[in-house]
């Protein structure tokens, strides 16, 4: 490296802030400096708790984000698949997502590194909500851009973000989703890169924002472990959680990483052991309208990167990209905002590279059904981008019934599933209400309560 | 920098060398079609152009602004390929030597799987002479860099108003071509004034041996004058050019227009490095620059 002491890759490539042959930063020279600096601020305060700053971030994600979150059994969803279900309820948190984990400890950090302004992006908006209740909370600026579309669907988010005093920026460009909001949130920092900090809201972008959203997510899966210890008595057979970005799957998956019997996942510093009984971890994807790529119109009517992606530098990291043959990048589909996007963070594509994690993934339809499954079965209504690990449970698991009938599980995985299985439920879905009554009254689902009642 | 970097001549600092203060434009290949651009590149070059940047759009282009971002969007509307831009690249003979102005993607992805060497490859037959990629910091360019050795293609680095001390020296020492000085914070865009960001970036680098052009917001003669004087040994244009184009009814107005243009613009780079005050008189006809 040239530019001095620059932290090492995680798994060994010897390139700076790099998961292997992915990561990097890939970024307009103006914001390389600050770059430099927040790699600089997460190595002191979050790494090294300097200033007690993770001591700070820990109390307040217990006093104003209501952490720890209860790991539920769910009783109903055991008894159709015939096996253990646990709900990991990031639901619960302050704002109704994992996303505040990440936006208090980016602008209590931004805050520790004498940032003045917050500016942010938001697909669902339930990071660009969190981020402004953080900013609200510690008396920042905010500003947060997110792409007409979601503007359009995800209405209560915009309000709440209004309430809390955050600006909220349409973008109009492209298909108006998370990537054009993405790009213009570059742009403002690019332009005020100096007493701005851009919260960052998944496992994406320049190093350093992969690994420190991680870090910041990492409670999630850190929480599961302690809680089905006590609850069961054993870690679970499988794991499995949404990918957008992939915040919430890496937060969630980070802690059991070292759980697999391929000795290049142990991590010595923690003292566990490679282990015969690998925990399964399981990247659930959203796969649209179907999985097919059509070049000419630039389109892909879903946003399964990890499963159907190919290698390519996005938002500042080399990652797995929904591209075409030249490499412009193309328009994603989800029926859930937050997880339609063309890319996805760089340790996924690693993990799945490797073969830690498999990436597997539900279309819309199915994921529509896990919505309303939970809600009927378990009286939780969870956000659309969590009904897809809750859909994939469903095709991986098969019913009970079924497999009684011989009809069996309708997806070989079956077995892998395991007896004991994690669900991250990572958010709760009273956003997504005015989309999932649309949407459902377009469809014949067999989970689905009847809509017509609804007078709308 | 590798230690068996080959030695060759670079085209772009001899354009620069010899033409300072030199007058470097820019427009986005294939707005609105490729056929136009190249009595486009051909204007700019009767105008005076001593470089001209052909850029190659991407879907994704974080380090535009308004003016340049429509373009981008006008050229991939008409269907414009890395293989369309080449073929274009073929057929140019201009005066200026050419440089493309790109994103790191579409540069990995021209080959059958991600690399960097095919682009290069193709770049240096088409005749190309250096490669200008807004996305990739020197930490990152080992591999182009290396690519672009191999083929006497320069590789322009930016330096932004916030490239300071260490960095700044780390990439001064790399410089091929020229040091493509960015005049402010921010995206690209013709603006009404010249920052003072420019004048601190120029000071900075005045003990630097190596061709200095500064870019970002440059729209009229006036600033061009201004910029040389401040020790710049080259003035960039991109979005005042583009203003143009997409202002124009006909491509024939706007070959004119930006022919007259860049024969402006190069005058007042010429008034700022001999003071000489008898060319003011065309200072007004500038077109009116976008506000930030
Ligand atoms: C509830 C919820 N889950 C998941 C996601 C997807 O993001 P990630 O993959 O980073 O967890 C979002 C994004 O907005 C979200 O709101």
């Amino acid at each position: 490296m040239s530019t001095g002491e620059r932290e090492r890759d995680e798994s060994g490539s010897g390139r700076t802030g790099t998961f292997g042959d992915y990561g990097g930063q890939y970024v307009p020279e103006a914001l390389m400096p600050a770059l430099q600096e927040l790699e600089d601020a997460y190595e002191r305060f979050v790494l090294e708790n300097e200033d007690g700053f993770m001591d700070e971030f820990r109390e307040r994600m217990h006093d104003f984000g209501g952490r720890p979150t209860p790991l539920q059994r769910a009783d109903r969803l055991s008894e159709r698949y015939d096996r253990e279900i646990y709900l990991k309820r990031e639901d619960l948190v302050h704002g109704g997502a994992h996303k505040l984990n990440n936006a208090l400890g980016q602008v209590l950090l931004a805050k520790y590194m004498g940032k003045e302004r917050i500016i942010a992006e938001t697909g669902a908006g339930q990071h660009g909500t969190a981020t402004a209740m953080a900013a609200a909370h510690l008396d920042m600026p905010c500003e947060i851009y997110m792409g007409r579309t979601d503007v359009n669907r995800q209405r209560p988010n915009v309000y709440r973000m209004r309430m809390n005093g955050a600006e909220v920026n349409p973008v109009d460009a492209g298909s108006a989703t998370l990537k054009e909001a993405i790009n213009e949130t570059m742009r403002d920092w690019a332009t005020t890169v100096e007493r701005t900090h851009y919260v960052i809201g998944s496992v994406v972008g320049p190093h350093p924002f992969p690994k420190m959203v991680r870090d910041f997510q990492s409670v999630i899966g850190e929480e599961i472990r302690e809680q089905v210890r006590e609850m069961a008595g054993r870690l679970p057979d499988s794991v499995v959680a949404c990918a957008g970005g992939g915040s919430n799957t890496m937060g969630t998956f980070h802690a059991f990483v070292p759980d697999c019997a391929d000795p290049r996942f142990a991590d010595d510093s923690s003292g566990r052991r490679p282990r015969d009984d690998s925990v399964n971890l399981y990247a659930v994807e959203a796969g649209g309208s179907s999985l097919e790529v059509d070049e000419e119109a630039g389109l892909a009517p879903n946003s399964a990167t990890l499963s159907t992606g190919t290698d390519g530098v996005l938002h500042g990291a080399m990652t797995k990209l929904l591209q075409s043959g030249d490499g412009q990048i193309v328009e994603s589909h989800s029926v859930s905002a937050g997880l339609d996007y063309a890319g996805v963070g760089p340790e996924l594509s690693h993990l799945v590279e490797t073969g830690r994690v498999t990436p597997v993934s539900v279309d819309d339809d199915d994921a529509l059904n896990g919505f309303h499954r939970l809600s009927r079965l378990e009286g939780i209504i969870p956000a659309l981008e969590s009904s897809h690990a809750l859909g994939y449970l469903e095709r991986a698991a098969g019913t009970a019934a079924d497999a009684a009938s011989g009809d069996g599980p309708r997806d070989e995985r079956h077995d892998e599933l395991g007896e004991l299985v994690v669900v991250n439920v990572s958010g709760r879905g009273d956003k997504d209400l005015e989309t999932v009554l649309e949407e459902t009254e377009k469809r014949d689902l067999e989970a689905a309560p009847d809509v017509e009642v609804f007078d709308r | 920098m590798t230690d068996d970097a080959v030695d060759y001549d670079s085209d772009v600092e001899a354009a620069i060398r010899e033409s300072r203060p030199a007058l470097i434009t820019y427009i986005t290949a294939g707005d609105p079609t490729l056929e136009d651009t190249k009595a486009y590149v051909e204007a700019l070059d009767r105008g005076g152009s001593d470089l001209i940047e052909l850029g190659l759009p991407f879907s994704e282009p974080i380090a535009e602004g308004p003016t340049i971002q429509a373009a981008i969007n006008r050229a991939l509307e008409a269907g414009t390929t890395p293989r369309g831009f080449f073929e274009l690249v073929d057929e140019l003979e201009t005066d200026a030597p050419l440089l493309v102005m790109t994103y790191y993607n579409l540069i990995l992805q021209y080959g059958s799987e991600p690399d960097v060497r095919p682009f290069v490859e193709r770049a240096a037959e088409a005749g190309l002479s250096g490669i200008i990629v807004p996305d990739l910091p020197a930490e990152e360019a080992d591999p182009l860099r290396e690519a672009c050795d191999d083929y006497g293609l320069d590789l322009v680095f930016i330096i932004a108003p916030t490239t300071e001390g260490e960095r700044l020296e780390t990439i001064m020492s790399q410089v091929s071509g020229f040091a493509y000085v960015q005049a402010r914070l921010g995206t690209t865009g013709a603006r009404a004034n010249v920052s003072t960001a420019t004048h601190d970036s120029l000071a900075r680098l005045s003990g630097y041996d190596v061709p200095k052009a500064v870019g970002f917001g440059v729209s009229k003669g006036d600033h061009a004058a201004e910029i040389v004087e401040a020790g710049a040994d080259g003035v960039i244009v991109g979005s005042a050019l583009v203003d143009i184009i997409a202002s124009s009814d006909d491509p024939a107005d706007a070959v004119a227009e930006l022919e007259a243009t860049a024969t402006e613009l190069k005058r007042g780079a010429r008034r700022g490095a001999t003071d000489d005050t008898e060319d003011d008189t065309n200072a007004e006809d500038a077109p009116e620059p976008e506000q930030p």
